[in-house]
């Protein structure tokens, strides 16, 4: 399929899924992403797949966890409140390395919140969200278009490191329609065989796959093989875009939606005469921290924007380490920063310093 | 002096690995594990049998029984078969659920694998007790029985009433088969075993979602030696928990 496409990043992150060898979905409806499970259902029986709707997020996520432990490539997706149910699941799944791709399209929050997008799950995927020492592997797409290149990677990551891998999208990526095309961008040769999945102890000695180690020294070094796997990845898959970062005298931080708003905004910046530029983090973790301090040596400000009230910034500090001023702006419960908004508080920034 | 040759009739099932468990002495579930391992042993379904171990005493059971399993986290053990049959339906998925598994924190994920009619057999040991955590009330604990967290014996007025869950499940469409037995004597273990691979063998004629109650006896935490165990099975269990058969598939009624 390599003709243009015009569909919502929803539809257009399920139809990679399929493309990239997902074959089993599993989720419960949560707006607003009703429109992923609603394309699977019809699209996962044509390729051979099954499509289940399950009586919770509870219950999905275990069920991704059957059929990765079966050999599948399966996802699931949901929105915050639904992800946050899912949390147990998720701690399970990285726990007992089990490969698959979990979908948030985030909503306003905390609680029930609202339907509109944020971006205020950030500490949730990238920091745990669940009990336990591990890490999921984060994209965050900002346009339709990478959405689907995003999703097609995450399960080759996702199989590469025996790691659950959240596709971080906010309600615009999952409302929004553009023109996609569907080919894949990245390719990861030489995944490793799957010698662990249940299919029937047939020729060879049954399998187990557990969580539970009641012996510490046992249960430290399977932390610690987790731990290194979570090395890996900050060594190998850090993704980030820096846009007209060189002569910048300014830079934005922003990621998903907002980075594209940011964009705008410093295009007008610069025909008002501030040369601004933008680092936007596409792997939220592995967080890109050395694009951040290598900004530092040569900007003294850094306006972090986000649609929450102040997550990923944290991350862009230990990144600058103390070498520049980090400020924020942030909109919440469904606002979305303008980017007349990101406009005046970079200007305001830039007069100060002067 | 004359030698014999006598058949030998009595072996430790293939798919019950020769090992101690770490069940107390008197515990029910090493004789529940056994049955499973005779029924699949019976059914030649050992290579294509996977399984799903619970969270409480029986989490272990993959050390006993030599099948691919998975071990769920708590009540979590039917999703999981579910994911795993969805993708190889030739597979014979089982659950082995305890009282607190199933019927509480897991309750949800009970019924709705028996409504959608997963053709998946769940062996349910219900001994009426948390005997991993150390003898807290569980959902099947009797009206008036002495837990670590009923200290006064359960009341009604703060904890309710025990869940029947097999007549409950009895009533979806899409369970198949449904039975409750015990193994606090021989003639009741026998029944459990034949309940048990009718299950299996619902499951293998792909009619739907089948369930064995076992109810079973904890002396550890029940306080009570296991003779004495075995009889509150009999005389106080099953006057609750009556014994029989409360759905068979369409095909034999």
């Amino acid at each position: 399929m390599t003709e243009k496409l015009f569909m919502t990043g929803n539809e257009a992150i399920a139809e990679a899924a399929v493309q990239a060898g997902c074959r089993y979905y599993f989720g419960y409806p949560i707006t607003p992403q009703n429109e992923i499970p609603e394309y699977m259902s019809r699209r996962l029986p044509e390729v051979g797949g099954a499509f289940l709707q399950a009586e919770s997020e509870v219950a999905s996520i275990y069920m991704v966890f059957g059929a990765s432990g079966a050999g599948a490539r399966v996802m699931t997706s949901s929105s915050s409140p639904g992800i946050s149910l899912m949390q147990e699941g998720i701690s399970y799944i990285a726990a007992a390395e089990l490969p698959c791709v979990i979908v948030n399209i985030m909503r306003g929050g905390p609680g029930l919140g609202g339907i509109q997008p944020s971006q205020s799950d950030y500490f949730q995927a990238t920091k745990g969200g669940g009990h336990g020492d591990y890490h999921l592997l984060v994209l965050a797409p900002s346009t339709v278009q990478e959405a689907v290149s995003l999703t097609m990677d995450a399960f080759d990551l996702a199989d590469k490191y025996r790691n659950p891998v959240m596709i971080l999208g906010d309600g615009y990526i999952g409302q929004m329609m553009e023109p996609v095309m569907f080919e894949k961008s990245h390719s990861q040769p030489n995944l490793p065989t799957k010698d662990w999945t249940l299919t029937g102890a047939k020729g060879r000695d049954a399998r187990l796959i557990k969580t539970l180690n009641l012996d510490p020294v046992i249960l430290e070094q399977h932390n610690l093989k987790i731990y290194r796997k979570i090395q890996e990845m900050t060594k190998n898959e850090v993704r980030v875009e820096n846009y007209m970062t060189n002569d910048a005298e300014v830079i934005i931080a922003a990621y998903g939606t907002v980075a594209r708003i940011a964009k705008t905004a410093i295009q007008i910046l610069r025909k008002n005469g501030i040369k601004a530029g933008l680092v936007r983090p596409i792997s939220l973790f592995p967080f890109p921290y050395k694009a951040f301090e290598d900004v530092a040596q040569r900007v003294d400000k850094i306006l972090v924007v986000e649609m929450s009230l102040g997550q990923m910034i944290e991350d862009v500090k230990l990144g600058v380490c103390g070498k520049a001023s980090v400020y924020f702006y942030g909109r919440v419960g469904g606002m979305v920063p303008s980017y007349e908004e990101i406009i005046a508080e970079t200007e305001k920034l830039v007069k100060e310093a002067k | 002096m004359e030698t014999m040759t006598m058949e030998r009739t009595f072996r430790r099932p293939r798919t019950l690995r020769p090992v101690v468990t770490h069940y107390c002495p008197g515990c029910g579930h090493g004789i529940i594990h056994r049955l499973v391992a005779e029924v699949i042993d019976e059914l030649g379904i050992r290579e294509r049998t996977v399984g799903v171990a619970p969270v409480g005493c029986s989490v272990f059971l993959y050390n006993y029984l030599d099948v691919d399993m998975y071990e769920a986290a708590h009540g979590r053990a039917p999703a999981i078969a579910t994911g795993c049959k969805r993708v190889h339906p030739d597979l014979v998925m089982f659950t082995y659920q305890g009282d607190g598994d199933l019927a509480a924190i897991g309750t949800a994920e009970t019924v709705h694998v028996a409504a959608r009619g997963e053709k998946i057999t769940t062996i349910f040991v219900n001994n009426a007790i948390y005997g991993m955590t150390g003898g807290q009330m569980a959902p099947t604990s009797l009206v008036g029985q002495k837990t670590t967290t009923t200290p006064a014996g359960r009341l009604v007025e703060r904890a309710g009433y025990p869940i029947r869950m097999s007549e409950l499940l009895a009533t979806l469409n899409g369970a198949a088969y449904i039975a409750r037995v015990s193994v606090s004597s021989p003639k009741y273990v026998v029944q459990a075993k034949r309940a048990i691979k009718k299950a299996f063998e619902t499951q293998l004629k792909g009619l739907g979602y089948s369930l064995v109650e076992v109810l079973s006896h904890c002396p550890t935490y029940w306080h009570m030696t296991p003779t004495d165990a075995a009889k509150f099975v009999e005389e106080k269990m099953t006057s609750y928990y009556p014994l029989g058969e409360f759905k068979t598939p369409k095909e034999e009624a």
